[in-house]
Formats: structure tokens, sequence, C-alpha cells
């Protein structure tokens, strides 16, 4: 019985019949444009796990942080600061927090060092994240020696590791008390870092911000949801390396599907006249290319989105870490939660297997508008 | 029946190199029977095959199938015959599909994929089942004796053996009329009359059968029924019509 999937099924039958023909040069195509979308494909895991990563923790940073600004450069604040903006209406809570940088010349690396809200550690003792503790080749229980801004050696005491799972956060972190870090820094008395602000309504957020801001002029509030962006515009599409990235690759897939799109030797355009000769309707002739166009194109999306799928979330982007992962010494060694972003992904599709599809079918169709007796004079 | 009126084919219509193929030609091809054009090359022989064919619209000039089964021209109208002059391209597609089988002088055979899949090619897009056509195909191979390379390349195969496998592709979806062009061009004395024998398979068939050709093995033929002599796209005589 004749019947529409028939003919579709019978077309495929042939479309792949005629793709096993030209082996070596399907192949090839196949090898390019699977790693094309490998590339676009791991990218976009990548920068999506990362945003996450970087939505998580701003999950537990504070409402808002208030910093002051001397020259237009980051200061210290006054602790007093924040006994009059606890008393914005609106505020819930305001805690000094110290942290600061380190840098170990001997290891010549950065560390950030931290004093915890609540006093978890005794002086002399420190909690430090894995990169912390691959870089010094230490352990719980070991003792490591900082040098404080009087060049005094601080000998402390690795009481605790952080878990591997979070060293995305904590790789580079040095935990340490409040007495230990004005030995290390020697701050002014009633100073601290910064100040974090917690506003129980979220919609008070912005009101808060502008009295503080207004209260203390030095001041500058920094809002979670600005956080937030700033993480976002770093890791979106547009972010410096991503973009050359992207840019290289989607530039190799116009270059590639040019080549195809005027690539018709005259063996495949005498075949398309053989077909018409022997009944075959210019419409036949499409489908038979756009079904090549989708088994190479397809398969290439297929492919290059799971071995990218493996390369980020099983082998934590091994290829782009060091130009993505943002660390000069200490780099952080994490799997990434595996995020997939279905708009993104669609995009990518639409990018990937459509163009490819028509770059097949539109030189076909030019061939396959010829008259069919020109097959009879050939 | 096939029934041509005054039918002309002009190409590069109003160029400079404006030339006419087949000049005001009337003739009918008799169902059932074997028709020869016979002319040097140039005298509009493939023109004229083309146009029966559906293959090209004539300039001027009627062309008529008769006894035609179409999807689009069914019930009582089937009787009528079907002028094809104006069709659309659809219609002339689907007519060239189900009503003709050709058979051309260079064999026109896909390289790269087997002979057997040659055979069914123009089954692929009518939409019926694969494994029916299939066996179809074996069948005419076997008929052709080419069934042994029906899994071997055609690039493998002989000039009489592409022959036989474009005969078998030629009638794969049972067409009422054949036409050659040439068919002989390419092969030996022994190998063009193992082809009239062939040709002879199909007449006894039923077949209407048209044959372009130079040959005096094919035009000299006993089973010819009708022989049309052409020189530059006229009909020059016309021999044996009964």
């Amino acid at each position: 019985m004749s019947t529409p999937l028939n003919r579709h099924s019978n077309i495929l039958d042939f479309a792949l019949s005629s793709l096993l023909r030209r082996k070596s040069k399907n192949f090839s195509l196949l090898v390019v444009y699977t790693l094309i979308v490998f590339v676009i494909a791991s990218l976009i895991f990548f920068v999506q796990a990362l945003k996450r990563e970087a939505a998580q923790i701003l999950k537990e940073a504070p409402d808002m942080v208030v910093q002051r600004m001397v020259a237009g450069r980051h200061d210290l604040i006054p602790v007093a600061y924040g006994e009059q903006i606890s008393a914005i209406r609106g505020v819930t809570a305001v805690s000094p927090r110290l942290w600061g940088y380190y840098y170990d010349q001997v290891f010549g690396a950065n560390y950030t060092l931290l004093v915890p809200e609540k006093n978890l550690l005794e002086p002399g003792s420190i909690m430090i994240g894995p990169g912390v503790a691959r870089n010094q080749r230490i352990q719980a229980g070991d003792m490591l020696a900082l040098k404080t801004s009087r060049n005094i050696p601080l000998l402390l005491t690795v009481q605790d590791l952080y878990p591997s799972s979070s060293e995305l956060i904590s790789s580079d972190l040095i935990v340490l008390s409040a007495e230990d870090f004005q030995t290390m820094f020697n701050l002014p008395a009633g100073q601290v870092t910064d100040l974090a602000v917690t506003v129980a309504n979220p919609r008070e957020q912005v009101t808060v911000a502008a009295k503080i801001a207004e209260l203390f002029p030095d001041t500058r509030p920094i809002l979670k949801s600005e956080m937030l962006r700033t993480y976002d515009s770093l890791f979106e599409w547009r972010g410096g390396m991503i973009v050359v990235v992207l840019a290289v690759a989607v530039l190799s897939f116009i270059i590639f599907a040019w080549d195809k799109a005027t690539g018709l030797s005259a063996e495949e355009r005498k075949e398309i006249g053989i077909l018409k000769s022997i009944g075959w309707e210019t419409s036949d002739v499409l489908l038979l290319k756009f079904w090549e166009g989708i088994v190479v194109s397809l398969t290439a999306f297929l492919v290059g989105v799971v071995l990218a799928y493996g390369h980020v979330f099983f082998f934590s982007a091994a290829l782009f870490e060091h130009a993505l992962k943002g660390w000069s010494v200490i780099y952080p060694q994490f799997k990434l939660t595996p995020v997939i972003d279905v708009y993104q992904l669609t995009v990518l599709f639409f990018l990937t297997v459509l163009p490819y599809t028509a770059a097949t079918i539109i030189p076909a169709w030019l061939s396959a508008t010829v008259p069919p007796d020109a097959a009879m004079r050939s | 029946m096939i029934l041509l009126t005054n039918v002309t084919k002009t190409y590069n219509t109003g160029k400079h190199n404006q030339f006419t193929a087949v000049d005001d030609v009337s003739l009918t091809v008799e169902a059932g029977r074997l028709t020869i054009l016979k002319g040097p090359s140039g005298s509009g022989k493939t023109t004229l095959m083309a146009l029966i064919g559906c293959m090209a619209r004539p300039s001027s000039g009627r062309i008529q199938l008769h006894n035609i089964r179409t999807s689009f021209f069914t019930g009582a109208d089937s009787r009528a015959p079907l002028d094809i002059t104006s069709l659309p391209e659809r219609f002339l597609t689907e007519i060239r599909r189900t009503t003709f089988g050709f058979i051309f002088q260079q064999f026109n055979l896909v390289k790269g994929i087997s002979a057997l899949e040659n055979v069914m090619l123009p089954a692929y897009p009518t939409g019926e089942s694969q494994g029916a056509f299939r066996r179809r195909a074996l069948e005419l191979m076997e008929l052709f004796a080419v069934a042994r390379h029906a899994a071997s390349p055609v690039e493998w195969l002989s000039g009489g053996e592409l022959q036989r496998v474009a005969i078998a592709r030629a009638l794969i979806n049972n067409p009422a009329i054949v036409i050659a062009d040439e068919p002989t061009a390419h092969l030996d004395s022994k190998l063009s009359r193992e082809f009239m024998e062939m040709v002879g398979t199909l007449k006894a068939g039923g077949k209407t059968v048209l044959i372009a050709s130079h040959d005096p093995l094919v035009y000299d033929s006993e089973l010819a029924d009708t022989v049309i002599g052409m020189r530059d796209g006229r009909i020059t005589g016309l021999s044996g019509l009964s």
C-alpha cells in the first residue's frame, strides 16, 4: 500500500545508503561538525554550571554589604557605622565582617583570609580549603606559618579541611579567629572590612540602601541582586574569553556550512539529474537531501552534546579550566553539578542543525529544478 | 496509444542561438507495438522521446495519451485521452513515474550503490512498501539474468549487464510504455541482438516500446512494427505502419 510514511522511510533509507557510499567525506564532515557542537555545548554547560554555583554561593551571601570608600577605593569601615545602620527601619541585623587577602611569596599563591561570623575557632587554629592544603602540602594537625604585617611569623594549626565538595568556594580559603586576623593585619581599633546588612523584606532593600548612602556618603551599599548581576555578566555569552571561543566556533561552523552549501560535486548534480529523469519530483530530491542533512547534523548535534556533557560534568571541563577557571596558582578541583539549560540547547540546535540542513538543501534545490530531460542529453 | 499533433519544440526562443529540435511532427504510437525512431545524430529523436516521455513540454502542438491511469485522472474521465501538453510539472512527474520506463544511452545508473538499489530507485518515492518493490526488483533481475549481481556496485558490471540492470530499472514501476534512447550505442553486435531479444520479451508482455536508434540491428529488426525516419526535426518517412 502506498503511504506518505513509506515514502519517507524509503527515501530515508536511500539517504543513508547515499551517505555510506561517500563514507570518508561524510565521516570527516561528521567529525568536524561534532567538534564544533562539542566546543559550543561545552561552553554552554560550563557557563551554566558556573552560574549555578555562583548563585548557590550567593544564596548564603548577606542581603547587602556596606563598604566604605576612600578616594574611590574600598577602605576599612568603622564598626560604629553599623550601630546607626541597624537603627534604620527595615534593617534586621548588621554584622561586621573581617576578611582579606594574603600573598604567600614562597608558593606564589593568593589566599583568602576570613573570620567567621560565629566564633568557631580558638586563636591559633585555622580551617583551610583543599587548594591551600594542596599548595602547602599540609593536612589537619599540621602547622602553617603566615607572615604578619609586622614581618613576624604567625604559627597556626590546621584544625580541619573544608570538604572537596565545596572546593569552588573554599579552595583558597583560610578561616581563622578574629584575634589571629588582628595579629596578621594589625587593623586600627573599631574598624572592620565591611558590614553585612540583613533586610527582611526584599522590597525594602533598595530604599534601605538609599538611606545608608544618604546617611554615610562615604559608603557604598552593594545589594545581593547586584552581585548576582555581576556574576551573570561575567559568565554570560558576552563575557570575555567565552565570546572569543564562541566566535571561533560559530565562525568555523559558518565556513563549514558555506563550504557545504557551495560544494555540490558534478557527480552529485548528475545523480540529481538521473533521479529527476526516472520519475523523482523536485520535492523527492529535496526530501532526500533533507534527510541526508538531518542525519549528519542531528548525529553531530547529539554526539557533540553528549561528549560536552561528559567533558564538563565528569571531567570538570579539562580543556577549558586553565583558560576559564580564573585562578593563577590555586586551581580549584571540583565536579560541577549538571545543569542543562533547555533554552540554550534549543538555540544551539536551531543554530547548527537548521543552517546545515538548509545548506544541504539549497544547492540541491538549484540542481533539482533543472528539466528532467537534461539527464537524457548528458 | 500516444497521439502527437503538430508538435514543435524550440529551444532558446528569441535568442541568437534559437533552434528548433522538433518541427511540426504529427504521429501515432500504437499501444503494445514496437515503434522505432530512426535518424542521424541531431535529427530530433531524443527531443521527441523526451516530449513523449513527459520530460519536456512542446513549444506548440498537442500530445495525448490514451488509456492512462493516474491518481489525478480517474473515474469516467480515465477513458478519455489525456492531453499532457499543459499539465503542471507535478502531474507530468507522476505520469513519467507510473506510465513510462526509461532506458538511457549512457544507462544513467547511480554509482556507489548496488545494482538492486539502482533497479529499485524509481520506486522509492512512490510510497509503496520497500518489501514489495524489492521482491519485484529481484524478480526483474532474475528475468534479465543479473540477479547474481544484485548486491554488487554497478561499477563492477560489464556493459551488457549494465544494460540489463537499466532495463530492469525501467520496468520496476510496471510502466505501460518503455522508452529507450540509443540503447545499443555502447554495445557490440552480440549484446545488441540480446537487447533486441529482451525488447521482444517486453513486447510479448504487452508493453508499448519506443526506441530511438540509428543502429541497423535495431531499426531493421523483425520485431519493429513501425519505423519512423527523422531528419532536421521532421519526419522523413514512415514504414511498417499497419
